[in-house]
């Protein structure tokens, strides 16, 4: 299933002093995969859209901290 | 010529006094990808670029100048009624020694903001790109904020400049492409 | 000193939905000129923000300066609270 949130796995050696992240993530927000904006793309409502911080649900990418425990965000 | 509505963009919320979390979000007031460098890049890069997309300079750097008095707010309500001792303790002594409580325009390290963060090149292609990428390192700049916040109020309120971050970048790509066209073509729907 | 009533914020939140619809519509319009559709949604939405501003403005005071909002008597511009301090 398609994600924006990527992930790759570094190298990790045993000398290496923090404790190895052995997942890391980077975000790839809509745009990237957008192009041009085609017309009537589905819209949140007005409170929705203010919210959410665009018109359009195609381009909502909400980001949460892997280090909070999330609140209110699923994924 | 500009015109202020006494409101922000978007409500802004903020649960604790945390001066420390003030200290981070001043990057995004006087930083090199902050919202202040953003407003003057776009208005100053207007003047040299095509027609065609001077409106769509005009309004983000215009949106860019609600997004730094959002983050304004942020700081002075982190930092509203912090004592000097809260100051000291959260790593902005030397900036409570020359400024108070006050903002001033430097970045998280405490650097003062300077032209050298923007450029205009006079090319339209090489000053989109650069708009694209100042989107961008900003959207990521606001990722890691979010990532050392635990404040949930505060949160929210990046999250939506953040998501701002993708719409503007979104609007640069499609100037580019309507610069690619040839002169004079219109867009069909 | 005077306190905001829960009103103020409910009004103020949905002026700025509003706004921020137009915002988004104005930013795709400039790159999308011959979108009619998105030009109809566009100025409905003025339409519904001059509603919204007047219900705002005739109890909470002038939004704009330099002449874009009326004032009321005495001058009640500079009055605060202001944006930030809310």
């Amino acid at each position: 299933m398609f994600t924006p949130n990527k992930t790759y796995y570094p190298y990790i050696s045993p000398f290496d002093p923090c404790k190895p992240i052995k997942v890391k993530t980077y975000s790839t927000p809509p745009n990237l995969y957008m192009g041009f904006q085609p017309p009537n793309l589905p819209q949140f409502s007005p409170m929705e859209a203010l919210r959410a911080g665009t018109l359009w649900k195609p381009f909502y990418d909400p980001y949460f901290s892997p280090y909070e425990k999330v609140k209110g965000g699923q994924s | 010529m500009w015109v202020y509505e006494k409101k922000l963009q978007y409500p802004v919320r903020v649960s604790t006094c945390n001066p420390m979390l003030a200290k981070f979000l001043i990057e995004q007031y006087g930083g090199a990808d902050g919202e202040l460098s953003a407003a003057l890049r776009y208005l100053n890069q207007r003047y040299t670029i095509p027609d065609k997309v001077i409106g769509l300079l005009t309004d983000i750097g215009t949106e860019e100048f609600a997004h730094l008095e959002m983050i304004a707010t942020m700081v002075f309500k982190l930092t509203k009624d912090a004592t000097p001792e809260q100051m000291k303790a959260a790593g902005l002594g030397a900036h409570y020694a020359n400024h108070d409580n006050a903002l001033y325009y430097e970045n998280a390290g405490g650097v003062p903001w300077t032209a050298t963060y923007i450029q205009a090149k006079g090319d339209p292609i090489a000053d989109l790109y650069e708009d694209i990428a100042a989107e961008e390192k900003a959207r990521a700049t606001y990722q890691w904020i979010i990532n050392m916040s635990d404040d949930t109020d505060l949160n929210d309120s990046l999250r939506f400049l953040r998501q701002r971050e993708i719409i503007h970048s979104q609007r640069f790509r499609e100037a580019v492409e309507i610069l690619k066209d040839e002169q004079g073509k219109k867009r069909i729907f | 000193m005077k306190q905001l009533p829960a009103e103020y914020y409910q009004l103020l939140e949905q002026l700025q939905a509003v706004d921020f619809v137009l915002v988004e519509l104005n930013l795709y319009l400039d790159t999308h000129n011959g979108d009619e559709e998105a030009i109809k949604q566009f100025n409905y939405y003025v339409s519904e923000r001059k509603k919204l501003r007047k219900a705002y403005e005739s109890q909470f005071g002038p939004l704009m300066h330099f002449g874009h909002s009326y004032s009321g008597t005495p001058w009640d511009w500079d009055d605060a609270p202001w944006p930030w301090q809310v």
